[in-house]
């Protein structure tokens, strides 16, 4: 392997997540990462592109995305109109056909990184109509005749929150790596990566305050590490005391999204 | 190369199909496992398990088929030799209890840290000590040692350190046979969907075939048609057993409760409780309250046979509470509680019942009612897996 992924200045991975990514980029195969919304799923990639110095094309979906949307749009009312009024170039059907996030990947002269985000998120059937363009890396465009084939394999990664079920001839074909939450040390590492200077008193309070509210069993929407860096920016802009963190937790509606959640907080908070 | 391993984990129901078998193997051929165990461990995991919930399945056959594999990486043949002495294995000269104590309190990783710096350092035989890797000391490693906790070294194996990875077992939460958060009865309920385009929406979505057609036929001028767009027509009806018994699984029930309130896919959703069975009245909150009493009579009048029915309840009451007609007044058409689930089941083709406990076997007064309602409804258990049998059920009523 002449390339491989050692995390990037601002992107702090786990062994086992770098070792995932380096299978995925040397078996060629798609990587497909889960985990706890908040734990940089979708930074990966980004944190991938830059330290393999590639580009980055993201493909973000919704719920209706359909596979064909990746792979080309036939802009078949465009032209209907257009033929409606004589303009030029009716007969060109090319200029029509618009190759989407997947097609832009496939016809890029350089090796790109490719993310699905958040694939769940799409119909049940979405990931079995990609199944034989990401194993062949390659698709038909009935309309022009043309086959679109990779000119270099993208590096594919896809992530996942776990809303729906992904089909098991989908997941033969990845390879899978399960993010888990960052202990204590790890997450200490990120958020140092986040900020040029910590007041280490400061960190230490942050850090027992947010495992502490983690534990609570009667929150129901857990912070995760956006939300500890989101507090902390808020807390160091707010000149907020470092003893006061872990008594009164400030600012506690960037760490908790709902009002039970707070409220909650408020009651058990000891 | 240790084919057994996968039929192994076939076994344990993993779904391992041959294509992800050969990825492994072309992974170990071009070296991905980087020679070492913990690496081989997580190249097998990533390739071959493709979901977190199966992490736990797969630790334990990992952990099964490799328990017993000899581990010498990282210690020199040297070390190996002297430490090759059976003669002392029960000599206890040596024995401190002070140091033994102290070893005691050390945790795993501490030691595997303490051995890794003594065996960059270590360049002579040590036997009795309490310091270096060496025989019958106290030291935390070695073989034969007198220390009650410690990381063998040489002798027959050393395998502890590639086993804290899978031994720990920490996806145990994640099994899909454990009952769980919101979330996950959410994916379960996902599910339950029959898509139409069939209902009775106004038509918004555009509709490409549509227009062309019928701009054919209009001679070639542009004619813009839309249709209806295609929706969920699944309709559930919720009924819950609450206090009593229930009450040690109200969290579990809560969970479940807002995991279809959120769900928000269905074309209707209604939610009542009982207690232990419904007789005369269902109660639209789990207090039931006399102010939020439905009749049942009225539910099976005025919701058609189409709605997809779930019980909740753990099915163990009184039997006279099922099969008695202690709370029936002389003109009910319905005499016992059994017969209001039967006219339940005459009206809705689609129904199941959820459970969130096990048969109870502990005596055979529990189990009565229990086994009533086993035989009469399709009873699945009160967990992931069990919802996401419950829904299919639901769905095709095979």
């Amino acid at each position: 392997m002449d390339r491989s992924f050692h995390g990037s200045a601002n992107y702090v991975a786990s062994e086992e997540l770098l070792q995932a990514v380096n299978i995925a980029m040397a078996l060629r195969k798609p990587l497909l990462i889960k985990g706890e919304p908040g734990t940089g799923k979708t930074v990966l990639a980004q944190a991938i592109s830059s330290a393999l110095n590639k580009k980055l094309i993201i493909w973000n979906i919704k719920s209706t995305t359909k596979a064909q949307d990746g792979l080309y749009v036939y802009d078949v009312v465009q032209r209907l109109y257009d033929s409606q009024f004589g303009n030029e170039g009716v007969d060109n059907i090319e200029k029509y056909v618009r190759l989407g996030k997947l097609g832009e990947a496939f016809t890029a002269d350089e090796q790109v990184i490719l993310l699905i985000d958040e694939i769940d998120k799409a119909d049940l059937e979405f990931p079995n109509d990609l199944l034989w363009e990401l194993d062949r890396m390659e698709f038909h465009i009935p309309e022009t005749g043309r086959t679109v084939i990779a000119v270099q394999r993208p590096v594919v990664i896809i992530t996942s929150n776990a809303e729906k079920e992904l089909p098991d001839a989908f997941l033969r074909r990845c390879v899978f790596h399960y993010i888990e939450f960052p202990d204590r040390e790890l997450m200490e590492q990120i958020v140092r990566v986040h900020f040029d200077k910590l007041d280490e008193h400061l960190l230490d309070q942050v850090l027992t305050a947010f495992y502490k509210i983690r534990q609570l069993p009667q929150i129901k929407k857990k912070p995760s590490t956006s939300e500890i860096i989101d507090w902390l920016q808020a807390l160091i802009h707010g000149g907020v005391n470092a003893d006061r963190v872990l008594q009164e937790i400030p600012y506690a509606g960037v760490l908790l999204k709902k009002t039970e959640d707070l409220e909650a907080l408020r009651r058990n908070w000891r | 190369m240790f084919r057994d391993f996968l039929y192994l984990l076939r076994s344990r129901g993993l779904k391992v199909s041959l294509t992800e078998w050969m990825a492994l193997m072309e992974a170990l051929d071009k070296g991905l496992h980087k020679s070492s165990f913990s690496g081989f461990y997580h190249l097998c995991r990533a390739v071959l398990v493709k979901s977190e919930a199966d992490f736990d399945k797969f630790d334990g056959a990992f952990l099964e088929y490799f328990r017993d594999v000899p581990f010498q990486q990282e210690i020199s043949q040297e070390l190996m030799d002297w430490l090759d002495r059976p003669d002392v294995l029960t000599d206890w000269a040596n024995y401190d209890e002070e140091t033994a104590l102290k070893n005691m309190g050390l945790s795993e990783q501490e030691i595997e840290q303490m051995l890794l710096e003594r065996l960059a350092q270590q360049d002579e035989e040590h036997n009795g000590g309490r310091y270096w890797v060496g025989t019958h000391g106290m030291s935390v490693f070695g073989n034969a040692g007198l220390s009650p906790k410690g990381i063998r070294v040489g002798g027959q194996s050393m395998h502890r350190r590639a086993f804290r990875v899978a031994g720990e077992r920490k996806y145990r939460d994640f099994r899909g046979d454990n009952a769980l958060d919101t979330r996950q009865f959410q994916v379960a309920l996902r599910t339950l969907r029959q898509f139409s385009g069939l209902v009775d929406r106004p038509p918004t979505e555009f509709d490409v075939d549509g227009t062309i057609r019928d701009t054919c036929d209009n001679a070639g001028t542009l004619k813009v048609r839309y249709k209806r767009p295609r929706e969920n027509t699944v309709k559930l009806l919720l009924l819950m057993d609450s206090g009593g018994s229930m009450d040690y699984y109200a969290r579990l029930c809560s969970a479940l409760f807002q995991a279809v309130e959120k769900a928000g896919h269905f074309k209707d959703l209604k939610v009542y409780y009982f207690h232990n069975c419904p007789h005369g009245n269902v109660y639209t909150s789990p207090h039931l309250l006399r102010t939020d009493a439905v009749p049942t009579q009225w539910v099976l009048d005025n919701l058609s046979g189409d709605w997809k029915v779930i019980f909740v309840g753990d099915a163990q009451m009184a039997p006279h509470e099922l099969m008695g007609d202690f709370y029936a007044r002389r003109d009910d058409r319905y005499r016992c509680g059994m017969d209001w689930l039967r006219a339940f089941q005459q009206r809705y083709s689609h129904i199941i019942w959820l459970n969130p406990s096990s048969r109870p076997d502990w005596g055979g007064y529990w189990s009565q009612t229990y086994d009533v309602i086993d035989k009469a409804f399709d009873m699945f258990p009160l967990t992931v897996d069990g919802l996401t049998a419950g829904m299919k059920k639901l769905l095709s009523n095979k």
